[in-house]
């Protein structure tokens, strides 16, 4: 019962890094950027949020209202004012400055807020859960979380497949030269897309925050959860992204289970069985 | 007849630059103080630090953001050598580099497994594996880490004037070996898939250059050469912690802001980018996290700015080279 109990609580947790890998893959998809910087900009939702809370009062749930639409537009001025002069054939410009963007999130938020670590209260909803029979009880958070992120990477999905602004994004995701002959504004697309992807982010951001304590250098290792949840799903799959955040959650639960040092050494290894053994990931866009 | 010719009229200024240089530095013990020696053979590892990156991420393509991996691996291996095995510590350099590389086989292979930008990241999870693989390693200190024994610190030399004097001297003989080393496989044939790699992949691979395995040799190569400097850097701490030995800011972000700032891709860039590197530091140290804000700033504006960097700029407008590699036909 333990052990179930156990693989319960790694799924839900898988929900939250799907989220994080939601918004990493739909920029790589778009236009083959990886954003070093998208842990920290997780972290920098989650101060965001902080910040909104103090000053109105607000339920951490009610500050989305304002940590999304600042996200996204932090994403797209971040996209036209410096990301898209990066882009194109070399490897090399992207990657350095979104490093670069990484350092001076995490240091200026450490000036502003201090190594301290800090967490939102959601109130009575934290402790409150459902029985769900044998003993087992589900936290309402933690299914919340997991719906949301079900929410959302559905929502991404329909977004891609049923709108025109999916069809923009696929289009310069297949070729950035042809979607322009076609009349899309490139640089406007790329800024869109980073904005839904910082919209994804802030709503992570804000679970992160009342899920547990933060202070301004754990980043990178949410960035590293998230590329490791895209990589066991298989590139360019929605729901393989979601699929890769449980097996990600589960093995860190498991891992804790035998012995609290190996929580996250689980989790990195079964990232490095799955690239041994499949490198394509468990559930690759079918291609053609 | 016609031959290649490396050198030009700047690059034999520069290696007469050079060679004083090395002069004046090997005998610095005779004019430097203490923490002036520290401060040299600090300066040492970062040139051998960037160039070895520069080589990895400037000529092969492949942008690590793990090397304090083996940073950190060297390290920890130089410790296990001299404390559990009795090694003599100087002995155990060498030997950490050889068992990275050793581990870098692997590694690489899996590594190389994730296309282009993922490789970044991919690097980043190997070295959070290396940390926590070593703060569970109970005899070196577990995630507290441990300090080198008495007796491998003796087993130097006796006096502690004559270990500074030591560790600065290897530090020296380290850098130049391994800048040594870069330009000799920059004149070589490999040298030139390198280059051509660094300009064009598609057009290298045209060309017949397998980057397959130019690119694996040199990702174990670079392994070698880091865990080496990871290891001298340690034995003069003579303590070593999971979260020191494996910091991303000190083995990666300072490394990669040094070879972007200085130029990417030219070997003279990590020498110009950790005089700037140091020169900043002495005087900003003091604002800590704005100094890094700062660097983070500066490097970004330069990528976007001058992507080739200082050294760049000055190659570009004078056509200035320091190290004779350049390849123009003459005849005779």
């Amino acid at each position: 019962m333990e052990w179930l109990n156990t693989l319960l609580q790694g799924v839900l947790l898988g929900g939250l890094y799907a989220m994080f890998a939601a918004g990493l893959s739909l920029i790589f998809g778009v236009m083959r950027l990886v954003n070093i910087a998208h842990g920290d900009l997780i972290v920098l939702a989650a101060y965001i949020a902080l910040v909104t809370v103090q000053a109105l009062g607000v339920n951490p749930i009610v500050s989305l209202i304002v940590v999304v639409p600042a996200m996204a537009a932090i994403g797209y001025a971040l996209q036209r004012g410096v990301l898209n002069r990066t882009l194109g054939d070399d490897l090399l410009p992207p990657l350095l400055v979104t490093f670069g963007l990484s350092v001076i999130i995490q240091n200026g938020l450490l000036e502003l807020f201090t190594a301290d670590s800090v967490k939102l209260n959601a109130g009575a909803i934290e402790v409150q859960s459902l029985p769900v029979g044998g003993g087992l009880a589900i936290g309402v958070l933690p299914l919340l979380q997991f719906l949301l992120a079900v929410a959302v990477i559905g929502g991404l999905q329909w977004l891609f497949y049923r709108t025109a602004l999916g069809r923009a994004f696929r289009a310069t995701s297949d070729d950035q030269a042809v979607a322009q002959l076609m009349g899309l504004n490139n640089a406007h697309v790329f800024g869109l897309a980073m904005a839904l992807s910082l919209a994804i982010v802030a709503i992570a951001g804000v679970l992160l925050a009342v899920r547990a304590n933060f202070d301004p250098a754990i980043g990178p290792a949410r960035l590293i959860f998230g590329f490791e949840a895209v990589i066991i799903g298989g590139l360019g799959s929605m729901w393989g992204t979601l699929a890769g955040g449980v097996i990600l959650g589960v093995a860190q639960t498991i891992g804790a289970q035998l012995d609290p040092g190996w929580n996250l050494l689980a989790g990195h290894i079964a990232f490095l069985i799955v690239l041994a053994l499949r490198p394509e990931g468990l559930f690759p866009k079918v291609q053609g | 007849m016609t031959r290649v010719e490396h050198a030009s009229a700047s690059s034999r200024v520069g290696l007469g630059i050079v060679a004083v240089a090395l002069v004046v530095l090997a005998a610095a013990p005779l004019w430097a103080d203490r923490a002036d020696l520290r401060l040299l053979a600090e300066i040492f590892a970062y040139v051998a630090l960037a160039s070895l990156w520069n080589l990895l991420a400037g000529y092969a393509g492949l942008v690590s953001v793990g090397q304090q991996a083996y940073v950190g691996l060297g390290g920890y291996l130089l410790f296990a050598l001299a404390t559990l095995m009795d090694v003599h510590p100087l002995l155990a350099i060498p030997l950490a580099g050889l068992a990275a590389a050793v581990v870098a086989v692997p590694t690489a292979a899996l590594m190389f497994r994730l296309r282009g930008h993922y490789f970044a990241i991919g690097t980043w999870v190997v070295a959070e594996v290396f940390r926590m693989v070593a703060s569970q390693v109970s005899a070196l200190g577990g995630g507290s880490g441990t300090s080198l024994p008495a007796s491998v610190v003796l087993s130097m030399a006796s006096t502690r004037q004559m270990r500074e004097f030591l560790v600065y001297w290897i530090a020296l003989a380290l850098v130049v070996a391994i800048l040594g080393a870069i330009v000799l496989l920059l004149r070589s044939r490999y040298g030139l898939a390198l280059t051509a790699i660094r300009d064009s992949e598609l057009g290298a691979r045209s060309n017949g250059v397998d980057v397959a395995r130019i690119k694996y040799v040199v990702y174990v190569a670079v392994a070698f050469g880091t865990a080496m400097v990871g290891a001298l850097i340690f034995l003069q701490k003579i303590r070593i912690s999971p979260d020191t030995a494996f910091s991303v800011n000190d083995w990666t972000a300072f490394v990669i802001f040094i070879t972007v700032i200085g130029g990417i891709g030219r070997i003279e860039g990590p020498i110009i980018g950790t005089v700037v590197f140091f020169l900043l530091r002495q005087t900003l140290a003091d604002l800590g996290a704005i100094y890094l804000l700062i660097l983070g700033v500066v490097a970004i504006a330069v990528m976007l700015k001058a992507p080739k960097g200082l050294w760049g700029l000055v190659a570009e407008r004078f056509g200035w080279q320091v190290f004779p590699l350049q390849r123009r036909l003459v005849t005779d």
